[in-house]
């Protein structure tokens, strides 16, 4: 049995009122994007539900776990969809369903009709009761339970017949692009691709950028940074992501500022730059990985710092998170065994054996003041000549 | 100018081995296990193949083995040697410095109850003599000695170590990787007293995906692949005959005026070491072998040194290209007793005989403007 449509479950977007048609649209082209490699399917927005129709025969496992990664959607009903309505037939094939579906025919059910096409000549009660009668009929083991039964079989009346009883949880969240747009800070490590994630999936569109200090950190580096990106836009879309490359400023750093204070002036240097381009592209965030305490560089007094450079807000999505927890969500988005291979040593001439972990600002500021007159040009150059990669999903 | 010193890694195909694979993908395609015209005319390639391989080591061809390149018939010779002659005994005798397709076949043979001895170095990648010849007893079944180490490029007495264990045990197997050995020297296995001997192609310009195994006639090796009992039962499998076809011939070619390529190549070797350890704390732990150059660069982590390089177009390796990706430090480096700021310092320059004494010019010019820019950014305590 191949189901011919999938009704997709949406639960947030319903509270937003008369933009409602909006959040309802985008995740629709979102959806017909992500489902586009599949095969042919039509996408209609029905009385509140989205339903998904396969005109042609397709792979049920792609479809599903395809439509599990587009945000917004809440749950996937695979559907059977009857054109003959009449009770007869319809009873027929709410026995095959019941067939299908279910492996072992031992739970408590009730059968669920709406009916939409009012001249059809059962009411819904009936045909709930009849088709219910009919149900324990053929599968003695199955026991009717109208107030808390484990499964609802749905049938819905319209100019066809829809069946379904099955609903596969789907990602939550947004549609991607409904909510602005981001500029992650990609590092390569665990935490910065999980906070993309997050942030794409309350809709917003990610683009993000990479620090990269050849010949201090290696090519492989780079594409590792560009392989999660690609893994990142298998739920948020195509993401642009930006390489700049550090080394110099870096360098400049590195010959006149204090040692213990490098990591904490590079950061700013950082956030500066994926602010300007995040200007330039029309974000209205940046977005980073870090969570409070986990280096010396997230302590509070650390954040406070390199925070004050900043003029849009910075979300940290992962700020209250134990590691475990992050690592959790990138092994379940699967992010996590790219992350973690070891391309990154090079960088470690940049940091100091005992970095400061209570940087007081206006140290910092004194300590950057010996960069003015060198830095500008350098700093120029990265923003400039930043080299920009398209990372979408595989 | 592009420079490509990483010839031990792997090395560009020849375009003539290029083109005959080529024919051989789109034309003489057949199985060689077919019955019909096309599995005739792809068996006559292996055939060539084998003879041509034979010639070039003096051996017959009935005693060569085509495998899936140096891993394989690393793990072939040693884990059917082992398995075919535990009867005779239990010892197995290897050094500290082998590639790991000997040293993680050892670990195996390890855990599968043979009695593995590793012998150690001195500080030129020369192997214990007397250690060795003290550890050969009548347990002993085999003796695995690498010819030229991958890392340093030091060359083992191959003929001395093969006359004197077989003084002590005749019935001892000697199995040589000769992998980064086979077409810088001509070597005839029977003549030095080797029993197994390992190659692979794509060190001397051939594809990658293909070796072989020599194995003299009547020693005892079990097959480690089971199938269809293609080449003698020895390893089944339909034979890949574009990559073994391609190997025969990398091999004449590599073979063709032999000495004046190795004579060019060390000169090469020779120049880029003279040259470098001029600098100051620049040192060569380079061994005999024409085509290998071991330089440490103290005060430059070797992934800088290398990315650096990379950037002006020359390609080199950090230790062992194969372990390069892991994060330990070289296996050879550190048995010869180099002290760990060295090891983290020690870059590979390997030479092919197309390599030219302008690109060698070159990159000493580009390592002695980098080294001074590189040492400044070290990780302060």
């Amino acid at each position: 049995m191949q189901y011919k449509a999938f009704m997709i479950k949406y639960a947030e977007i319903g509270t937003k009122g008369k933009n409602r048609y909006i959040f309802e649209d985008i995740l629709c082209k979102n959806i017909n994007r992500k489902l586009k490699p599949y095969g042919d399917f039509f996408i209609r927005k029905e009385q509140g539900r989205i339903f998904v129709e396969c005109k042609s025969d397709y792979d049920y496992e792609d479809v599903v776990n395809a439509l599990g990664k587009v945000f917004g959607i809440v749950g996937i009903c695979p559907v059977v969809v009857e054109e003959n309505t009449e009770f007869e037939n319809l009873k027929q094939k709410v026995i095959d369903y019941v067939d299908k579906a279910y492996d072992r025919k031992n739970f408590t059910f009730k059968v669920f009709t709406r009916r939409n096409d009012k001249t059809y000549p059962m009411t819904s009660m009936e045909v709930s009761a009849e088709l219910g009668h009919f149900l324990l009929e053929a599968y003695p083991d199955l026991v009717v339970d109208v107030h808390s039964p484990q499964e609802i079989i749905n049938v819905e009346i319209r100019k066809v017949a829809y069946i379904y009883s099955i609903t596969i949880p789907g990602p939550g969240g947004l549609p991607v692009g409904t909510n602005g747009k981001g500029m992650a800070l990609l590092s390569g490590g665990i935490d910065s691709p999980v906070a993309a994630y997050m942030i794409a999936k309350r809709g917003v569109v990610v683009e993000a950028v990479y620090f990269h200090a050849p010949p201090f950190t290696s090519e492989r580096a780079k594409q590792k940074v560009i392989d999660l990106a690609c893994l990142v836009a298998d739920y948020a879309g195509a993401i642009r992501l930006h390489v700049v490359n550090f080394a110099d400023v870096q360098m400049a750093i590195y010959d006149n500022c204090p040692h213990e204070e490098l990591t904490i002036i590079m950061k700013r240097y950082m956030i500066k730059i994926a602010e300007e381009l995040a200007e330039k592209n029309d974000c209205q965030c940046t977005i980073t990985g870090e969570s409070i305490g986990q280096v010396s560089s997230q302590t509070v007094f650390s954040l406070n710092v390199i925070n004050q450079v900043s003029t849009m807000p910075v979300f940290r999505p992962c700020i209250g998170m134990d590691k475990q927890e992050i690592v959790d969500i990138s092994e379940k988005i699967g992010t996590y065994e790219t992350s973690i291979l070891p391309y990154e040593d090079c960088c470690t001439t940049f940091v100091a054996k005992h970095p400061v972990t209570k940087p007081i600002l206006s140290a910092i500021e004194k300590s950057e003041e010996k960069l003015t007159g060198i830095i500008e040009p350098l700093y120029r150059k990265a923003v400039d000549a930043a080299e920009i990669v398209m990372c979408r999903a595989k | 100018m592009e420079a490509y010193f990483d010839n031990s890694a792997t090395t560009p195909v020849y375009p003539e081995v290029r083109d005959l694979m080529v024919k051989i993908m789109e034309e003489d395609y057949g199985n060689p296990s077919s019955l019909h015209m096309k599995g005739v005319t792809a068996a006559r390639y292996i055939k060539d193949a084998r003879e041509s391989l034979a010639r070039e080591m003096k051996v017959m061809p009935k005693e060569i083995v085509f495998t899936s390149g140096g891993t394989e018939s690393n793990n072939m010779a040693l884990i059917g040697g082992a398995l075919a002659n535990r009867r005779a005994g239990n010892k197995i005798i290897t050094t500290s410095v082998e590639h790991a397709s000997v040293g993680s076949t050892m670990d195996f043979l390890d855990d599968m109850g043979f009695d593995v001895v590793r012998i150690g170095v001195d500080s030129s990648g020369q192997v214990d003599m007397d250690q060795l010849m003290s550890e050969v007893d009548d347990d002993t079944i085999i003796v695995s000695v690498m010819y030229v180490n991958n890392e340093i490029g030091a060359v083992m007495p191959i003929a001395d170590i093969a006359r004197q264990i077989k003084e002590k045990n005749p019935n001892v197997l000697f199995h040589v990787d000769a992998i980064q050995a086979f077409g810088k020297y001509r070597i005839y296995p029977k003549r030095m007293g080797i029993d197994m001997m390992s190659i692979s192609s794509h060190k001397f310009h051939g594809p990658k995906g293909a070796g072989a195994l020599f194995i003299k006639d009547r020693v005892k090796v079990k097959p480690i692949i089971y199938g269809g009992g293609q080449q003698s039962g020895m390893r089944s499998g339909t034979e890949n005959v574009p990559g073994i076809a391609g190997m025969a011939l990398a091999a004449e070619i590599t073979y063709n005026g032999l000495e004046e390529k190795m004579e060019h190549m060390r000169k090469l070797k020779e120049h880029l070491i003279s040259e470098l350890t001029q600098i100051d704390d620049v040192y060569s732990n380079s061994g005999d072998a024409p085509h290998i150059a071991s330089i440490t660069f103290k005060g430059v982590r070797s992934e800088v040194m290398l990315h650096a390089l990379e950037e002006k177009e020359i390609y080199v390796s950090s230790g062992s290209a194969c372990s390069s990706n892991k994060q330990h430090a070289s296996g050879t480096l550190k048995a010869i007793g180099l002290p760990q700021d060295k090891l983290e310092s020690t870059l590979r320059f390997s030479f092919s005989p197309e390599n030219t004494m302008e690109q060698v010019d070159y990159a000493v010019e580009c390592c002695s403007q980098l080294l001074p820019i590189l040492r400044r950014y070290v990780r302060k305590k």
